[in-house]
């Protein structure tokens, strides 16, 4: 990797960037889904049948997957910039975005396997 | 300009961490109990509540989104300024409409 | 023992050197391994030993002026101050001159448009007194004297403006070492533009467009944060003017 990237707070950077551009672009048809249920709950079912072939429904986990992994990449930038938390001295700027990411990282991975859980549950 | 779409953004993201976990709960709620339109549907038409809370997602997203967009197009792509900030627009826009109805459509008008 | 035969037993550094404008080519040279080495005594070396016309800027030695900055092995960095074993393992070397910035030629490159976002950014400083006034009186324990003195030091080596992938995605983007300048001014009592300054450190390119994952306070030879600085900025986007 690119010796100015390859560290975590760029992987989390990076992450968070991924997932957003995964998530504007599947939002419109998520709401155009939703919104055929306007023709009544025979339309929606119709439509859901398609979210049971198999593609569809690893497509849709993986953005179920991305909301939570920007939801979690999010969390650390709020922190990193709206908080003094942790506290730290101006040079210790990049140990404190590291313990953030070291939080986030953890947690980004047990969603990931919870969500696996769920998907193979689904089934 | 620049000052607040960046505090439109992140006061948005406050307002979406939170909606985000209830719906994520939301989900694996409902895949558990199987996801037919009908029980989805029954249990949301007519409540004031989620359509509050859905149509307050809706706002948020439709204005956290877009900026996001603005900033991976103006660095990612050589698009003039002026032509991202219309395609901003236009998504946040598409995005309020196609959201509205989707809201209307799983709350139902006036229950 | 001369010098030189005392050098022939030590293993030799082998450097890759940059040479030309943007269609250059990589160069190779070897030179001896010393106990005690910087990458610009390496360069120096090359260019007295090997290759004259070799163009490079320095002028302190000291890490003081900040004009020696170059990219050693992909990072970039204070030549003067770098130690080669530091940054060789492997007793390889490769130098090229710092990133986002038009190169001129070898390990020159143009500061120009680094030089330029000092003016972008709000970030020449205004006095409001005249000579004949009494100094105006800072508290150095306030929040906002904290704020500003942390960011001080700069000696506008451009290491950060080089390692920060915004500046090189966007051509509009400031830079952190213009908005840690602009967030040390609006904390100066003593600055008479601090809100002209608050809003171009605001304005396209401003500090909206940081992606806070800290590779200008990663590199800064000097270690200031001006990635922290600029989250400064961004908190003080809901209130506006900090308080001094
Ligand atoms: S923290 Fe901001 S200014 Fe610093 S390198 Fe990253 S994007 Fe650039
Ligand atoms: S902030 Fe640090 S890296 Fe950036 S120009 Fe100043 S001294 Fe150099
Ligand atoms: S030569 Fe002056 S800082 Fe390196």
């Amino acid at each position: 990797m690119h010796p100015l990237r390859n560290h975590k707070s760029y992987v989390a950077a990076f992450g968070h960037r991924v997932s957003g551009i995964a998530l504007i672009l599947f939002l419109p048809f998520h709401f155009w889904l939703l919104g055929s249920a306007l023709g009544g709950a025979d339309e929606l079912d119709s439509l859901l049948k398609y979210s049971e072939l198999p593609l569809i429904k690893l497509a849709e986990w993986g953005l179920v997957m991305f909301l939570g992994l920007h939801l979690l990449f999010g969390i650390r930038i709020l922190f990193l910039e709206f908080t003094d938390w942790p506290s730290f001295k101006s040079k210790e700027a990049d140990k404190r975005a590291g313990h953030l990411v070291n939080l986030v990282v953890p947690a980004t991975i047990f969603v990931l396997i919870i969500g696996f859980i769920f998907l193979i549950q689904a089934w | 300009m620049e000052r607040y779409l960046f505090l439109a953004q992140r006061l948005t993201a406050m307002v979406l961490g939170p909606l985000v976990l209830i719906h994520l709960g939301l989900i694996l709620y409902a895949v558990e109990g199987g996801l037919t339109a009908s029980k989805i549907l029954s249990r949301t038409r007519g409540s004031v509540g989620w359509g509050a809370f859905y149509g307050l997602f809706v706002i948020m997203a439709a204005i956290h989104g877009p900026i996001g967009l603005r900033n991976v197009l103006n660095e990612w792509t050589s698009l003039p300024k002026t032509a991202t900030l219309i395609i901003t627009l236009g998504l946040g826009l598409l995005l309020l409409i196609l959201g509205a109805r989707s809201v209307v459509a799983v709350v139902g008008l006036g229950g | 023992m001369s010098l030189d035969e005392s050098i022939s037993h030590q293993s030799l550094l082998k450097v890759k050197v940059w040479r030309g404008k943007e269609d250059g080519q990589w160069m190779n040279y070897e030179v001896p391994a010393r106990e005690n080495q910087t990458v610009l005594d390496v360069v120096s070396e090359i260019q007295r030993k090997l290759e004259p016309g070799l163009a490079y800027r320095y002028a302190c030695r000291v890490g003081v002026c900040g004009s020696c900055a170059m990219t050693v092995n992909g990072k970039p960095r204070w030549t003067c101050r770098t130690h080669v074993k530091k940054v060789s393992g492997t007793g390889e070397l490769t130098i090229e001159p710092l990133r986002n910035l038009p190169r001129i030629k070898d390990l020159v490159c143009d500061l120009a448009p680094f030089i330029d976002t000092w003016q972008k950014a709000g970030a020449p400083f205004s006095g409001i007194q005249t000579r004949h006034q009494e100094p105006a009186k800072v508290d150095p324990g306030s929040k906002a004297r904290k704020a500003a003195d942390a960011g001080l030091q700069c000696i506008n080596c451009a290491v950060c403006y080089s390692a920060c992938d915004v500046v090189s995605w966007d051509k509009d983007y400031i830079g952190p070492a213009g908005l840690n300048r602009a967030w040390t001014l609006i904390n100066d009592a003593r600055h008479g533009k601090r809100a002209e300054t608050f809003n171009k450190a605001f304005g396209e390119g401003g500090c909206g467009s940081c992606h806070s994952q800290g590779n200008c306070t990663r590199h800064c030879p000097i270690g200031l944060s001006p990635s922290e600085s600029i989250t400064g900025l961004k908190k003080s986007a809901l209130f506006g003017l900090p308080k001094v």
